[in-house]
């Protein structure tokens, strides 16, 4: 309809054929603090292609947010760095783009849903003012177009009597729809892929459920690729197609969904996975890792769950496990994964 | 279970409202949100009941009653036979000894200035008969000491504690003054999934050393099941189902509670495309105007005319085995959490 006045699609389709749409290779962020350098970011790699959901998984302070936040290119360069890595969208490594063209890409081809709807909204304009807002800009769409198209998105995400509500200011709105609100924006462009962070982890699960479908369905509708990144093992089992696990910086897991809950391939995954409270267990204690998660700022040597592993053995104080590869789709970064996935006790 | 002699805990027909006000200078009250409206229960010694409902169903405001610091609108609290409302001066300290809190944000709920000796001692500046000043500092290592903390850690201050560690200290403090219930509002929300279960462990074991009653409120249906006795669905200011945790979770009756465990994921992707899931429709209504009749009945998919003119009593129906409020209260088996 309208002649975009921009080029949305700027990147030449995938030209490699069999290369996935986005992939993370060895990326590492640090952050420069008061305290030293904090390497949040240590060698994270994982891929995705069209349609597919990637569920990461992970600690809090694992490094999840920061891997997102690198690939939308959101980070405050400072105190954040990038020293190796690459993020490759249809074949181009962002990261060697220039602002511009990285500005042309977020938002339209590559989107993300934030964890906290109600701060991610700016509270001083209506909600409809500001999903037009994108068509504005993004589209250059007069202001009567980029209002109907609000209506319409706003509809797609079942907000009751959208029209009337274009006006309302956030706070009119509950957490659930608020959080609604925000996918409408971000899929308001329809881009290739959308990072969710978190996107229901304020809500309760009838709330929760709610979004969880409509993701699914808008997934369905435009065969978009996701990132969901949250640390419920329930979630992830119901939309997730692969997982990455991620602790103290990099991923230590790699697999497809069905998998990883069958036959865990690190011991950390395989300690999130027996902490979940099972019925059959009513009356008893509950698995529990020991001991705390790492501090970045003085990660362990070797392997960084090894203070916490009950499969520790010499070497993993001294080497860091690679990456392994155990199947095509499947890797684990753990010296021992053979006895892990083995289900031999640790 | 324990039932045993005297309830430590009975609530009656408890009700909260917020005024609603309009004008700026002179406040006029133009209506109530109904936070609270008509909840009873009993918690014995050495029990746990758990809550759960959507956000905003009052379980916070429920909990700030218990501990008295929200007056109730009607309704009375008795904790260990005592009227929490008529209780006065040494009589309402003693009561208000008897029931503690563990509060949900283990990061914003500890005074950041006050060191960690501090913080579990605190009680006890109130309460100085149960340690007197001499004894503190021993008393406070021995309740760092029962909860798994470092004792020599007391002169610490809180930022230099993990999530964990910190949701410890809460609970240290909330044990100080050897109380019979501690109300627990969502304890382990805020904390990583590796530590949760070290705190739900730590939670039981004080249980069974201390019989302590817990209500234990949380969001994760899962974590619940697992730590109560008894559990109740809440929905809009009003209990709308109540029974032992295999007859809330295996044989649940109200439409809302199925709704609720059918939205729990469950943690086990084998099956996945054929979970029978019930859908909320929109949002819960505003409990400053709660529907007529049954509050549930606008999103209800088996409401009928019935439902809008008459409220349904929490009351055990025929074919079922414990109370629920609804009117056509039958059981239907949901995929439930694990
Ligand atoms: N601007 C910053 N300066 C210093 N450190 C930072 C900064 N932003 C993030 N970090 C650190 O990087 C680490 C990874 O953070 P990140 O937000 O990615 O964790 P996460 O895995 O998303 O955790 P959560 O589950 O809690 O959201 C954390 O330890 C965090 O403290
Ligand atoms: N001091 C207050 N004044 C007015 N309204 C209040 C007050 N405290 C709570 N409310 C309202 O009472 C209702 C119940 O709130 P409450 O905090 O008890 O819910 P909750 O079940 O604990 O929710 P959540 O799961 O989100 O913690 C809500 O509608 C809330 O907005
Ligand atoms: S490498 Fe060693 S310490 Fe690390 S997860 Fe494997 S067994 Fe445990
Ligand atoms: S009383 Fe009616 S509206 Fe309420 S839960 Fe039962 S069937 Fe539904
Ligand atoms: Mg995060
Ligand atoms: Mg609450």
């Amino acid at each position: 309809m309208q002649n975009p006045s921009v080029d949305t699609h700027l990147l030449p389709a995938d030209t490699l054929g069999t290369a996935p749409l986005l992939a993370v290779d060895n990326l590492h962020v640090e952050f420069a603090t008061r305290q030293g350098v904090a390497r949040a970011v240590n060698g994270v790699s994982y891929a995705l292609n069209a349609g597919e959901t990637l569920a990461v998984l992970g600690e809090s302070g694992s490094g999840k947010s920061v891997t997102a936040q690198a690939i939308m290119g959101i980070l405050d360069m400072p105190p954040a760095r990038i020293p190796k890595g690459e993020i490759r969208f249809r074949g181009t490594d962002l990261l060697k783009l220039s602002e511009n063209a990285r500005t042309q890409i977020r938002g339209q081809q590559i989107a993300m849903v934030f964890q906290d709807a109600l701060s991610a909204l700016n509270p001083v304009f209506t909600v409809g003012w500001q999903i037009a807002e994108m068509f504005r800009v993004h589209r250059g769409m007069g202001k009567k177009a980029a209002y109907a198209k609000a209506i319409e998105l706003m509809d797609r995400v079942r907000i009751p009597a959208a029209r009337q509500r274009v006006h309302d200011y956030p706070h009119q709105f509950s957490g659930g729809m608020r959080q609604r609100i925000m996918i409408a924006m971000s899929i308001a462009l329809d881009p290739d892929v959308l990072i969710a962070d978190e996107p229901t982890t304020a809500l309760d699960v009838t709330v929760q459920a709610q979004i969880m479908e409509l993701l699914a369905e808008l997934q369905r509708e435009s065969n978009m690729a996701m990132i969901l990144i949250t640390h419920d093992l329930g979630v992830v089992a119901d939309v997730a197609d692969k997982i990455a696990v991620m602790y103290g910086g990099r991923i230590v897991e790699n697999a497809p969904v069905h998998d990883v809950y069958k036959t865990p391939a690190h011991p950390y995954t395989k300690g999130l996975l027996e902490s979940i409270p099972r019925v059959d267990q009513k009356g008893q204690d509950l698995y529990a890792i020991k001991g705390l998660p790492p501090n970045l700022l003085d990660m362990p040597t070797g392997c960084a769950f090894n203070p916490r592993c009950p499969y520790r053995q010499d070497n993993c104080v001294t080497d860091v496990p690679p990456l392994h590869e155990i199947s095509g789709t499947r890797s684990s970064a753990c010296h021992y994964w053979r006895e892990v996935l083995d289900g031999v006790e640790g | 279970m324990a039932s045993k002699g005297e309830p430590v805990l009975e609530v009656r027909d408890l009700v909260k409202h917020f005024p609603l006000t309009q004008g700026i200078v002179v406040k006029r009250q133009v209506g109530a949100i109904k936070a609270v409206d008509g909840v009873s229960f009993d918690l014995h010694r050495g029990e746990t009941l758990g809550i759960v409902g959507e956000s905003g169903c009052g379980k916070s405001t429920l909990a700030k009653l218990l501990m008295a610091l929200e007056t109730p609108t009607s309704g009375t609290v008795r904790v260990a036979g005592k009227d929490l409302a008529n209780a006065k001066g040494a009589d309402l300290k003693r009561i208000r000894r008897n029931i503690q809190m563990v509060m949900q944000d283990p990061y914003t709920s500890l005074n950041p200035r006050m060191t960690v000796g501090d913080i579990v001692g605190e009680p006890f500046e109130i309460h100085s008969e149960v340690a007197p000043k001499g004894d503190r500092r021993k008393k406070v290592q021995e309740l760092l000491d029962v909860v798994g903390l470092n004792p020599d850690h007391i002169n610490r201050y809180p930022h230099q504690f993990s999530g964990g560690q910190r949701q410890r200290i809460g609970i240290a403090r909330g044990l100080a003054l050897q109380p019979e219930v501690i109300v627990c509002d969502e304890p382990v929300s805020a904390l990583d999934v590796s530590i949760q279960a070290q705190v739900i462990n730590l939670l039981e074991r004080l249980q069974n050393e201390f019989d302590l009653a817990y209500i234990f409120i949380a969001h994760d249906l899962s974590v619940v099941r697992h730590i109560s006795d008894r559990v109740a669905v809440m929905y809009l200011g009003k209990i709308v189902e109540i029974g032992r945790d295999t007859e809330i979770y295996d044989r649940p009756t109200h439409p809302y509670t199925q709704a609720l465990l059918s939205a729990v994921p469950v943690p086990d992707p084998e099956g996945r495309e054929n979970r029978e899931r019930i859908i909320l429709q929109g949002d819960p209504p505003s409990p400053a105007n709660p529907p007529s009749g049954c509050r549930f009945r606008t999103r209800c998919w088996k409401a009928q005319e019935i439902c809008a003119e008459e409220e349904p009593l929490l009351q055990i129906r025929p074919g079922a085995d414990h109370p629920s409020a609804c009117h056509f209260a039958e059981v239907h088996d949901v995929v439930h959490a694990s």
